[in-house]
């Protein structure tokens, strides 16, 4: 068995017709690992022997009669969200010793379905980060090119993806996380729009921007897992209550009807020459497709960085202050005489550099006097971003854009100017801030072999349209077998 | 000569809702269980963990707002107030900041000099309560039990003038929500605290003075000898020509005095943002019309009511209306008997008495409305006499059934059949020659002995008005 090529949709139809046994996938999904993972470092936790105890289940509910949508079919999931009985450390030391009492809502719809949570993959500390240079657990490799980064924060889920290492696994998208990775390493990556997915068991970085979504192999891989994930949850009061549709049905294959816009503020001075010239190969697949392509503007577009910034790290500020070592996880051994001073000790072991910058800042733009000038100053941005897309979307169904404006960096290459590292969300912050839907397709390599992505961005609640567009220009492009 | 200050007092108080679950989780709000056992994953603040809101505390809060007479904010958002502690589960609470839920309003106080005044609120707001911490020698613990129970927060204007002002509101305030239902304002399990702010100035001064908090406290009284203290302290700090501190207090009860807790140096920078995580509360217009009828009558207007309806006295009335379910039993009865002062006169007497005999309120004693009306009834047709009534009350208030049943199955009916009186006075007036006698020598006195005799012989059944008719005969015959 080939994990490397196999698809959540080749396991599900191997699995129904008894080609194979949960257990026999799941045992090959663990070779996988323990043959590539050595290298790579995508995931941070296996634990073998109850992955394979999952399997058995599966397979027995199967043989007793259960028909799960995804039952036997193992997953990858971030670090960061809960799964009852597993650690859940967020790439963080703070977070040492903690197992999760709960399973996140996706992943016990996941659980219901009858998937299998064989491991979990690496990421930046609490999700802050582009490169996942930025855990405090392990450096985690590009599989198309180990010398260099695979994208984050969700690097070690794309990176168990692109390697060959797992069907398909969940990230978690908050700027980009889940659409920057999937383009560094060469696989799927959907961004749902906000409140299509619960967010309840993620640990929060910025909950105003925070989602939870596939990544995986194929677009129909995106679309089977997203239909058991998404929907209104009880726990999580940010979350609609939508009709969640088949999204494979969306799959027609074809874009004829389509309008797509080319944003101008996407396909700027900045861009690598080689990932536009992908990006716009990938426009002339999509018109060949069908779509009519139209020029539109983003005309906030600049300013999107600066305010993802400050809103994401406010809301970091506050969502990270639970971390203090009283309840659960990490605490300082130093002697301490007052509660604050445990926290302080606590806090200063327990957090890397970028972790400590983003809560520094975020506690900066809420404090009194500087609230108005940064934080209220943000939201009405965010204000105006949003209304650039609705606009945008008045003119066309969806957007063609670049998921990132470069290919994956040298490992170390970003790490000593975090201005530089903070652009590189560019592309994709703009998506978060809107609550609109994205989604990052492989659209080829540049000369030296590095993926590239195209990203596809979609009215709020129009994952069909991301799905229909992605699907088609999957099959009309000739990279991928 | 010592000028005599103005004084300025608002409070915050704090209302802990009878909601049956906590603000944002499923967990059980009762009081008493063993720590750290009504908990979840939200309420500990666990990573990943997301609230919900409770629609009974929201309503409960409006229910409130809309009885102290405030304007309903029709949306209504909720925040984050972030603050390290170790009570604090997430180490923000979620507050509200500036849409609460209700807006102004007031509560009227009644003064003995000029009959009342009104004390505006500023505003009521939800938040959820903190963790409970203990400090033992060598340790402390913190109890996660009532972390996230719904807290009401009740801001006043600094409206309040004297200690006693300040616990007439308390008092008003705690009548009014009992008589809504939103909180059982049991101060002991901490279901309303407040925080006081007072200040002084010389007469004449316009601007208030520099104002003190008292943080944390929970009795009337506390709150009544703390401010006396405060104001005498502050008071003493002018005369001497000193300056007042803008800082925050503790009330130290044993020693009867406030003490620094921390100064306006070390004010905490709450960071309040909008709370990310819950959808605002949006509240129609229609829907708080609907509250709005559902609402009782406030005390205030209740004891007027009662006055005036049954004739009944000011003072009566206050009792009665103090407390619903007491007024609700009041004219329950009233109406069943058709007299008021008497029914007033039976519960203001008799059952409160029972109710403070045996530590039982009106609404766990065993005693129906029907059944008071009933007796009232009996005792007004003369079937059974106050006596026999009062012992009767006593154990409908103990274990309840019908007066009518009983009197019948007991024969506690009184006896007013003359034959039988004739016969009993007669025995009595032979076994006392001594008394009679002392009768005839003059001693008035005397035939009430006698009456009291023939009572006694009858078992308490014997109407004691005919008694007294057939005795004063008898004696009057055996002169002549």
């Amino acid at each position: 068995m080939d994990i490397g090529s196999m698809t959540v949709r080749a396991a599900v139809d191997g699995l129904r017709a008894r080609q194979f046994s949960s257990v026999e996938l799941t045992r090959a999904v663990l070779d996988a690992i323990s043959a590539g993972d050595g290298v790579i470092g995508a995931y941070t936790w296996v634990d073998a022997a109850d992955a394979l105890k999952q399997a058995a289940a599966a397979d027995a509910a199967r043989a007793a009669g259960a028909t799960g949508l995804l039952l036997g079919v193992p997953l990858a999931i971030k670090d960061i969200l809960n799964v009852e009985g597993q650690p859940c450390t967020c790439a963080s030391k703070i977070l040492t010793g903690y197992t999760s009492p709960y399973d996140a809502t996706v992943i016990a719809r996941l659980r219901a379905a009858g998937a299998v949570f064989a491991g979990r993959t690496n990421l930046d500390e609490f999700a802050m980060g582009s490169t996942t240079e930025n855990s405090a657990l392990q450096v985690t490799r590009n599989p198309a090119a180990p010398d260099r980064v695979p994208g984050g924060s969700s690097g070690g889920s794309a990176a168990a993806v692109a390697g060959g290492m797992a069907l398909a696994a969940l990230g978690t998208d908050t700027g980009g996380s889940i659409r920057q990775p999937a383009s560094f390493c060469g696989c799927v990556g959907l961004k749902p729009s906000y409140g299509r997915v619960s967010r309840y068991g993620l640990v929060a970085f910025a909950s105003s921007l925070d989602q939870i979504g596939p990544m995986t192999k194929t677009v129909e891989d995106a679309a089977l897992l997203l239909r058991v994930m998404a929907g209104r949850d009880p726990h999580d009061a940010t979350s609609l209550d939508r009709d969640v549709p088949d999204y494979t049905a969306a799959l027609t294959g074809d874009l004829k009807g389509l309008r797509l816009g080319l944003p101008r503020e996407y396909f700027v001075a900045g861009l690598d020459p080689e990932v536009a010239r992908r990006v716009q190969e990938a426009v002339a697949r999509c018109r060949q497709c069908g779509a009519e392509i139209v020029d539109v503007s983003l005309p906030h577009t600049e300013y999107a960085v600066a305010t993802y910034y400050i809103l994401a790290s406010a809301e970091a500020s506050t969502n990270l202050a639970r971390f203090d070592g009283v309840r659960y996880g990490h605490r300082s051994a130093v002697p301490a005489t007052t509660p604050i001073e445990m926290y302080l000790n606590t806090r200063a072991e327990g957090f890397g550099l970028e972790v400590k910058r983003r809560i520094i800042l975020g506690t900066y733009v809420l404090s009194s006097g500087y609230y108005d000038a940064y934080y209220s100053h943000a939201q009405r941005v965010r204000t105006l971003i949003r209304r650039d897309f609705e606009e945008a979307f008045k003119r066309c169904d969806a957007l063609l854009t670049p998921v990132s404006p470069d290919p994956a960096y040298r490992i170390g290459e970003t790490a000593d100017d975090p201005l530089k590292a903070y652009l590189i969300d560019i592309f994709t912050v703009t998506a978060n801030l809107a609550g609109i839907c994205g989604l990052a397709v492989p659209c080829g390599t540049t000369d030296a072999g590095l993926p590239v992505g195209v990203q596809v961005l979609a009215p709020a609640f129009a994952e069909g349209t991301l799905m229909r567009i992605g699907h088609a220009y999957e099959r009309a492009r000739e990279v991928r077998p | 000569m010592r000028p005599t200050y103005r004084v300025s007092i608002g409070l915050e108080v704090h209302v802990q809702l009878t909601t049956r679950t906590k603000l944002f989780c499923g967990c059980t709000t009762s009081f008493g269980a063993t720590p750290n056992t009504c908990v979840c994953p939200v309420c500990l603040g666990y990573p990943g963990a997301m609230p919900v809101m409770n629609r009974e505390a929201v309503r409960l809060t409006l229910v409130s707002g809309l009885m102290l007479g405030c304007s309903i904010n029709t949306f209504s958002t909720f925040d984050r107030k972030s603050y390290f502690y170790p009570d604090m589960p997430k180490n923000y609470q979620i507050s509200q900041f500036d849409k609460p839920l209700c807006l102004e309003g007031g509560v009227d106080i009644p003064l003995p000099d000029d009959g009342g005044r009104r004390i505006r609120l500023v505003r009521i707001h939800l938040e959820e309560d903190v963790a409970k911490s203990t400090h033992e020698a060598g340790w402390s613990g913190v109890d996660f039990n009532r972390a996230g129970t719904p807290l009401m927060e009740i801001v006043t204007q600094p409206d309040m003038t004297s200690a006693d002002e300040a616990s007439a509101f308390l008092t008003a305030l705690r009548q009014i929500l009992l008589y809504v239902e939103v909180s059982a304002c049991n101060l002991e399990e901490g279901n309303m605290r407040c925080d006081v702010n007072v200040s002084i100035r010389p007469p004449g001064q316009d601007p208030l003075g520099t104002k003190v908090e008292i943080k944390n406290m929970n009795t009337v009284s506390g709150v009544h000898d703390a401010l006396q203290y405060e104001i005498a302290r502050q008071s003493e700090v002018l005369d001497a020509g000193g300056r007042i501190v803008q800082e925050t207090r503790r009330w130290d009860p044993d020693n009867g005095v406030t003490v620094v807790m921390r100064t306006k140096e070390d004010a905490h920078d709450y960071r309040y943002f909008p709370e990310p995580d819950l959808l605002p509360v949006v509240t129609a217009a229609d829907q708080i019309e609907a509250l709005r009828r559902s609402l009782p009558e406030l005390p205030a207007v209740r004891r007027e009511r009662l006055a005036r309806q049954y004739g009944i006295p000011g003072y009566d009335a206050a009792v009665l209306a103090a407390d619903r379910v007491l007024a609700d039993f009041f004219e329950a009865v009233a109406h069943r008997c058709g007299a008021g002062k008497t029914a007033s006169n039976w519960i203001m007497t008799d059952v409160l008495r029972l109710v403070a005999a045996h530590g039982t309120p009106v609404q766990a004693c065993a005693l129906t409305p029907d059944a008071l009306a009933e007796l009232i009834g009996l005792v007004d047709a003369r079937t059974i006499n106050a006596l026999t009534a009062k012992a009767l009350l006593e154990e409908l208030f103990l274990a309840g059934g019908s007066p009518t049943e009983q009197v019948r199955a007991r024969g506690l009916a009184q006896v007013t059949d003359t034959g039988a009186l004739d016969a009993w006075v007669d025995a009595v007036m032979q076994a006392n020659p001594k008394t009679v006698a002392d009768w005839r020598a003059g001693k008035q006195a005397a035939a009430g002995f006698l009456v009291g005799q023939v009572m006694k012989r009858s078992h308490g059944k014997a109407d004691p008005k005919v008694v007294g008719r057939l005795v004063a005969e008898r004696l009057a015959q055996q002169n002549g």
